[in-house]
């Protein structure tokens, strides 16, 4: 990959792990606020279920673990692993379509429970 | 039999990138550097012993070896500092292939310094009046802190990056191409930074420190990679790179 593009990646990171920082925080936060007194799927959607914050919130989640996560494995396996340079781009970037997918496939479903 | 208090047990590394340790005893004197045991047993004990060192000073940066299993200039580095017990273990410099016993070629560590653009690229030629440089400016402040560099290869052999990516330029060359993006008399800074950037330059240092906590001369590497991280983001996005 050019330098130009390395230099991109490493800037995703950075950035999606900005967002990361602030959006575990308030996902942590919300956790600790949720278990207090039980923790039942029914409060759970009805907290989430239709409301379009907590959908753009989990949007937002989902595509910096999607751009995050595999950056990081990429050099995981890069420096830990002797497999090709080409073949760890192609893995990583197919983890990114799978975290983002699966994840927002998740969030929409929870978003949309029950038919809305 | 020497008693303990008076004989230091040293083992030293003999051999090529296949070797042993063989240990040889040393009598412990006051003031006594790491450098003058090897000389000891080259002088005394074994003359076949190849090791390297020039000034004794400090400056030539020839001497650097595994002491105890920490990279350190031998010649500046009192033995009361590094073996309480009396126990040396003289190694080669990690991360460079060893050519016999405390000789290691440091021609790849020389040359990535080389591939990292670390010549300075004047933009005037001799006839042209001398550079006035501000010496309180940030870009000069920047270079003074990182120019003292004697290229010992302590930071090189002490980078866990280096060994796990043998292209990765590692913390001397880049911090020699750090000192040139911030000399106002360079003008080779777009190659520059296009040759430190990536996967075997800046941004594969993950900022460990091992570098700026064993250079002898408490350089920061690290501070300088951090450096061309930036501005190696800054010439992507603005299309310079
Ligand atoms: C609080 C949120 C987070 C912050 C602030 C954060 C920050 C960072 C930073 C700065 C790096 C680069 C380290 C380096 O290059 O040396 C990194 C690497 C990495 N992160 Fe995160 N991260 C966060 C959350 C996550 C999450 C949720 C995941 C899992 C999906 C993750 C997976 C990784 C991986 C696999 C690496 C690669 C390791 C490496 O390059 O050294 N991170 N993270
Ligand atoms: S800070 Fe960077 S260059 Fe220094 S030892 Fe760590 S990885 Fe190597
Ligand atoms: S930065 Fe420090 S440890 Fe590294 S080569 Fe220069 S003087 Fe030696
Ligand atoms: S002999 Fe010159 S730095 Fe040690």
């Amino acid at each position: 990959m050019s330098a130009r593009a390395e230099t991109l990646l490493w800037l995703a990171q950075r950035i999606s792990a900005m967002v990361l920082a602030v959006v575990v925080a308030v996902h942590i936060g919300t956790i600790i606020y949720a278990v207090q007194g039980g923790l039942s799927a029914q409060e759970i959607i009805g907290r989430v279920q239709g409301n379009t914050g907590w959908l753009a919130f989990y949007g937002v989640f989902v595509a910096a673990v999607a751009v995050h996560g595999p950056i990081g494995l990429r050099t995981i396996l890069r420096e830990m692993t002797p497999v090709p340079a080409r073949l760890i781009d192609v893995a990583a970037a197919a983890f990114a379509v799978l975290l983002a997918w699966t994840g927002w496939q998740a969030a929409y479903g929870l978003y949309g429970f029950g038919g809305a | 039999m020497a008693d303990m208090a008076s004989m230091l047990d040293v083992s030293v590394w003999r051999g090529a990138d296949e070797g042993r340790f063989v240990s040889y005893p040393v009598p412990r004197r006051e003031n006594q550097t790491v450098l003058d045991v090897v000389t000891y047993v080259q002088r005394r004990l074994d003359a076949t012993l190849a090791y390297r060192f020039s000034c004794r000073v400090g400056m030539c940066g020839s001497c650097a070896m595994t002491v105890n299993g920490v990279a350190r200039w031998t010649c500046r580095t009192h033995v009361g500092r590094v073996a309480k017990d009396g126990r040396l273990r003289i190694a080669p410099l990690r991360n460079m292939p060893v050519i016999k016993d405390l000789s290691v070629d440091m021609a790849g560590f020389f040359a990535k310094a080389a591939r990292a653009k670390g010549a300075f690229r004047p933009t005037a030629d001799r006839t042209a009046d001398f550079a006035v440089i501000a010496p309180d400016s940030p870009r000069r402040r920047r270079a003074d802190a990182a120019i003292e560099c004697i290229g010992c290869g302590v930071c090189y052999a002490s980078c866990d990056v280096v060994t796990w990516n043998p292209d990765y330029l590692g913390p001397a060359a880049l911090n020699r191409a750090w000192t040139l993006v911030n000399d106002e008399r360079d003008g080779g800074n777009r190659e520059r930074l296009a040759a430190v950037a990536g996967d075997a330059g800046c941004h594969a240092c993950h900022s460990h420190q091992s570098c700026m906590e064993r250079c002898p001369k408490h350089l920061n590497p690290t501070e300088s990679i951090a450096g061309l991280k930036r501005a190696t983001v800054l010439a992507a996005l603005t299309g310079k790179l």
